[in-house]
């Protein structure tokens, strides 16, 4: 990640980080040929994502980042069994059994969107602390308006895997670093060469809005920050 | 008063990276109770070394960090107003971690 972040910047680090951790989850899976894969995203986590998603305008993951259970149609179907449970709780708990953990925050973190998201959730718990379910309820009862055009799933044309697009985000963003282009694949997608070219340019008025958008605003594939 | 003082879920880097103090703490003026508000502006000037927001926020603890007083959740004792007693042990736990 070090190695990326010198390629490419502050910004957008989740992106990378994200694609690629979950690409090597998949691919570690397949290897050990597991039934399910489970992770330990908490109450927060969830509810903090149903805000993000919501600030980004992301239709596509704010209708599938609550269910608790995805890709039971693909190889390897995925859960979150702690979905419900307050972080707050998990942290008393590995307390009190004295379990020994990681806490560490990420260094890139900091300039990540997630933290005004999750900042304001903390703030929110302090009033009101059943906020935190109540926005992960509000998120489970979202539908989305039956004249919104949603990504179809396909697989990605380069390395097979499923994918929204022709190239999984993955292959996008590894042929980015890989030629140079650190931009490639953030971002709406301006076509076959138009990225590099972006920043040198005096940016028009639709230019403008583009480059104020956040990662991720409008590229499907992977499965959330 | 004696008081123990432990700093986990990463606060500990604010203060030297020593998790456990066991510090001696004095009344406020005119005063002869210590509650929760007053240890934690003591903590604020005398513990924490570097980047002090990462602890607290206006008057109490950045939320997100989870204090116990002698194991006990402060909210059910009065969060703030919590009264101290000797030989009593604090632990502030950062719940604030991940990406």
């Amino acid at each position: 990640m070090d190695d990326i972040v010198k390629m490419i910047g502050l910004k957008n680090n989740c992106t990378f980080c994200g694609v690629f951790r979950r690409q090597a989850l998949d691919r570690g899976a397949a290897l050990l040929k597991v039934d399910k894969l489970v992770t330990g995203h908490n109450a927060d986590d969830i509810a903090e994502t149903v805000l993000l998603n919501i600030l980004r305008g992301d239709i596509a993951r704010l209708s599938r980042c609550t269910s608790i259970t995805t890709g039971e149609d693909g190889p390897i179907p995925r859960c979150k069994p702690f979905k419900y449970t307050y972080e707050k709780e998990i942290v008393m708990y590995a307390y009190f059994k004295k379990l020994d953990y990681f806490s560490t925050e990420c260094i890139y973190s900091p300039n990540a969107y997630r933290g005004f998201v999750r900042e304001f959730i903390k703030d929110l718990e302090r009033l009101r602390p059943r906020a935190i379910l109540d926005i992960i309820k509000s998120g489970e009862d979202f539908r989305i308006a039956t004249t919104t055009k949603m990504p179809e799933q396909g697989t990605c044309e380069r390395c097979g895997y499923i994918s929204s697009q022709k190239w999984c985000k993955a292959c996008v963003l590894l042929e980015g670093l890989n030629r140079g282009l650190p931009k490639m694949g953030i971002g709406r997608p301006r076509g076959v060469n138009g990225d590099h070219k972006k920043d040198t340019k005096k940016p028009g008025p639709a230019v403008k809005s583009i480059e104020s958008k956040q990662c991720g605003s409008l590229d499907f594939q992977n499965f959330g920050n | 008063m004696q008081l123990t003082l432990e700093f986990g879920g990463g606060l500990e880097l604010l203060c030297d990276s020593i998790k456990i103090h066991k510090v001696n703490i004095n009344f406020p003026n005119e005063s002869d109770i210590l509650t929760v508000k007053d240890l934690l502006s003591w903590v604020r000037t005398n513990l924490i070394k570097e980047r002090p927001e990462m602890f607290m926020k206006g008057d109490t603890v950045r939320p997100g960090v989870l204090v116990l007083v002698n194991d006990c959740d402060w909210e059910l004792s009065g969060q703030l107003d919590t009264t101290l007693e000797d030989k009593d042990v604090v632990v502030f736990i950062s719940t604030l971690h991940g990406g």
